[in-house]
């Protein structure tokens, strides 16, 4: 696939619009004509980092604010995935998300976890007007 | 969220009538545990069979529902899992802590054993 495509979306940040998100990536999963691996594992993939990270922009968006909205842009650049989720919310530092302790057993903090390990590379970025969560995958 | 009970040899059976359980639906089944627990049920089977997809809140209602049935003195069961919910659980180690069960006949079955 040569060809770049890009998919820049805004949805309001309500947890009810995680399935349309989440449906673009599986729909982008299967039109990969040269991906070798497994296209439904892809699929679920990137239906579960889209839904992580769209959760993690509402929370940070603040679901107080619901007419905010979440822009989510999705790249594909010959072998090469960028998801990029922006929110214009506080913030928060990736870095000091500890890993799940998998001895204890918590209800949550294993979105970034799931996102961190099925992508080959995530950062968080903030500056004074947005942050975006870039999550990067080979496909290749 | 769509849920369906059933009652089997003192069984409650939670089936999951969603495509998908996560951030958007995973409070509602999170709540339904809990009362079944707090109205003194000991038995919950949570039959996943309908989930394609499930997320890491998903994940974590259920974790709060086996959570909910130790301090009942009560026992929380999964069944019918498909293969990329469970390998959700093999990514989070969750396969460690739940009894999961091909079927609800079976998950039954080993309530009674």
């Amino acid at each position: 696939m040569g060809n770049t495509i890009e998919v820049d979306i805004k949805v309001p940040n309500k947890t009810r619009y995680l399935s349309l998100i989440g449906k673009i990536g599986e729909d982008i999963a299967r039109e990969l004509e040269r991906y070798s691996g497994d296209k439904e594992v892809l699929a679920y993939h990137l239906n579960l980092v889209l839904t992580e990270a769209m959760v993690n922009a509402i929370k940070h968006a603040g679901p107080k604010e619901p007419e905010k909205l979440v822009r989510i842009v999705i790249t594909l650049h010959h072998d090469d995935l960028t998801i990029r989720v922006y929110d214009d919310g506080q913030g928060f530092d990736i870095n000091t998300i500890p890993a799940p302790n998998f001895e204890e057993l918590e209800d949550r903090g294993r979105g970034i976890f799931l996102i961190r390990t099925l992508m080959d590379s995530v950062a968080y970025r903030k500056n004074c007007k947005e942050n975006m969560l870039e999550m990067k995958k080979k496909l290749g | 969220m769509n849920l369906a009970t059933e009652t089997r040899n003192d069984v409650v059976i939670i089936y999951v009538k969603e495509e998908r359980l996560d951030a958007h639906n995973s409070t509602d089944l999170k709540s339904a545990v809990q009362k079944l627990f707090e109205d003194g049920k000991k038995n919950v089977l949570v039959d996943l069979k309908d989930v394609r997809f499930i997320d890491s809140s998903g994940l974590g209602a259920l974790v709060s529902g086996f959570k909910n049935a130790i301090s009942h003195q009560g026992n929380l069961k999964l069944s019918s899992l498909q293969s990329q919910v469970k390998s959700m659980f093999e990514l989070t180690r969750l396969h460690r802590v739940f009894e999961i069960f091909p079927s609800t006949v079976e998950a039954v079955e080993n309530f009674q054993s």
